[in-house]
């Protein structure tokens, strides 16, 4: 199958984060920055749904500035065939956008599948995937845990709110990733090293204008101070009466 | 004076709180632009149109009932067509809906079908002069990005939990709209619901969250988590990334980073020790209880009210005080 993995480039989850002097990014000084964790996914199932059903191509895509380089050539290195970057000094909060270029690049492609990880770490919209598949015109298939393919038609399992569905679809499709369904795997040296030789084209990404930017960005407000109120069964009481009267929520 | 529309989510036939949510951020901010209309769009089974009384007092002037039997189930490619209809049809300043499982596959379609520029998932919505201003949680919760949403109409998703819905009451008159394409023409078929659906209140729902983490020791223990949800009525059981990666609970449960997001009235965290992946996913809790073996584990550094003890003792005794509580105030 042809099958392109959209990719963001994020900062490591567990980070710490501060504001930058402009007000308008976060401070990346010491941030670590990789595929973002569902897009992983994404890969690893391009991967493997390949590995499975013969021989096929998969095209790793991403929007971004020259650094989103380097995340490209992770994702070639842990196998993908070629990459193609989308140059723009800073990926819009604006997912329409990002799905406009996307789809730019993707519609001449004939691909079978594009894949999406179910949504990007820092700004957690889940948009992208979804408009780029209306962009293009073909079925989209949101946080799927599982996924198969067979004679031109897929089956996914989906996580919803407290239940979960199976449905089907027609290909050419676009799937977007949710975790649970693949363990990303580790590129090994040799790959590391191939992949610096890997294809990797650079185009301007289509964007075309920002509509939705950013005006400040702030860290959210510390909680109050809370209190151990007791240990063990003895503090029950107390915390019920605490619930009752100061909380108020019970 | 610009008018907005709304798409209030049902189930059933039913609207969810969300619904009410978006509504109420539809109509302040329809007033914030200077007091135009509310048009809420409800899509279901023949009947739907009922709602709009509901939706009247909440603040929505029209209620356009899209009925179709297809409707029985969501049917995100109908929905999002007919929405974009309704918007070309007529002119609004803003689409709202709420950034539920709904609204995440419908937001973007209407958006990408309008061009429309889309702030998914935001918190806070004002208007200022002729844009939009838009507060929106990133980086899981640990950065609030203010967004300018330039461009008419604009899609604004409402994060569940984030507006309390506020009576405003209007005397909503009906329309009917036929679907703007074919329920019956679904490209995804849904073949099958797995779990869920049994009168489980959704963890976006819930007034009140008990959750439970590896604290617990064994996957069994959990109906200690159970009896204690069961005791508030209310509330809905969460579990950790460990436990549901371990199998205890399934996926669709996971509060977290990477799972559920949510913001109850009263979030009670058993056994759970507070990784940062976890507290990203319920740290806006209006109220925090952590009951813990280890006084230094993080989850008391974010609680309001701790408990250092044995879970499978304490949660037992609280679930007896709790039902106490409960029956005495009927």
């Amino acid at each position: 199958m042809k099958i392109a993995v959209c990719i963001k480039r994020t900062p490591d989850s567990e980070s710490r984060f501060k504001i930058a002097p402009s007000s308008i990014s976060i401070d990346e000084t010491g941030l670590k920055f990789d595929i973002d964790d569902f897009a992983s996914y994404a890969v690893e199932v391009a991967l493997q749904l390949n590995e499975k059903q013969g021989p096929g191509e998969t095209v790793v895509v991403a929007v971004g500035p020259d650094a989103v380089q380097e995340t490209l050539r992770k994702a070639m290195s842990m196998g993908v065939d070629r990459a193609v970057h989308l140059k723009t000094d800073s990926v819009p909060y604006d997912g329409v956008a990002v799905a406009k270029a996307l789809a730019a690049e993707l519609a001449p492609g004939g691909f079978d599948l594009v894949l999406f990880g179910k949504h990007a770490f820092d700004t957690s919209s889940g948009v992208v995937g979804t408009a780029t598949a209306e962009l293009l015109g073909i079925p989209c298939v949101t946080a799927a845990s599982a996924l198969e393919i067979s004679a031109g038609r897929g089956t996914a399992r989906r996580e919803l709110e407290g239940a979960a569905e199976k449905v089907e679809f027609p290909l050419p499709a676009a799937v977007t990733i949710d975790e649970g369904i693949a363990r990303p795997r580790y590129p090994s040296l040799k790959n590391i090293m191939a992949a610096k030789k890997k294809p990797l084209e650079v185009k301007p990404a289509q964007l075309g204008p920002a509509r939705v930017t950013v005006k400040s960005m702030e860290l959210p407000p510390d909680r109050p101070a809370g209190r151990i109120i007791g240990e063990g069964v003895a503090a029950v009481p107390e915390l019920v009466r605490l619930l009752q009267t100061e909380a108020k929520v019970l | 004076m610009p008018n907005v529309l709304v798409f209030a989510e049902t189930r059933a036939n039913a609207l969810r709180k969300v619904a009410l949510e978006a509504t109420t951020a539809a109509r302040v901010l329809a007033d914030a632009l200077g007091g135009g209309e509310v048009h809420a769009i409800v899509a279901g089974t023949p009947g739907v149109g009922s709602v709009a009384a509901q939706l009247g007092q909440y603040g929505a002037d029209v209620v356009v009932a899209v009925e179709h039997p297809s409707f029985a189930q969501f049917d995100r490619e109908a929905v999002s067509a007919t929405i974009a209809a309704r918007a070309k049809a007529e002119s609004y300043r803003a689409i709202v809906l709420g950034f539920s499982a709904q609204g995440r596959d419908v937001g973007p379609r209407v958006a990408a079908k309008l061009d429309a520029p889309i702030a998914a998932d935001v918190t806070e919505i004002r208007a200022a002069g002729d844009a939009i201003l838009v507060k929106h949680p990133a980086y899981a919760n640990k950065v609030i990005v203010t967004l300018e949403v330039k461009g008419s109409p604009c899609v604004l998703s409402v994060r569940p939990s984030a507006v309390s819905p506020a009576a405003a009451s209007r005397s909503a008159r009906t329309e009917t709209m036929a679907p703007a394409s074919d329920p019956g023409a679904s490209r995804v078929v849904v073949k099958e619901i797995v779990e869920g659906g049994k009168g489980r209140i959704d963890l976006g729902e819930a007034p009140v969250i008990v959750s439970g983490g590896r604290g617990l020791k064994a996957a069994e223990n959990f109906k200690l988590v159970e009896e204690l949800a069961a005791a508030f009525g209310n509330a809905a059981v969460g579990a950790t990334r460990a436990v549901t990666d371990d199998g205890w609970r399934p996926h669709s449960d996971q509060i977290g980073q990477t799972g559920r997001q949510v913001s109850p009235q009263l979030y009670v965290a058993v056994g759970i020790s507070g990784a940062i992946q976890h507290l990203a996913g319920m740290r806006t809790s209006k109220t925090i209880v952590a009951i813990n073996k280890d006084k230094e584990a993080p989850i008391f550094k974010v609680a309001d009210y701790g408990i250092v003890g044995d879970v499978l003792e304490v949660v037992p005794a609280l679930t007896t005080a709790v039902r106490a509580a409960k029956a005495s105030h009927g």
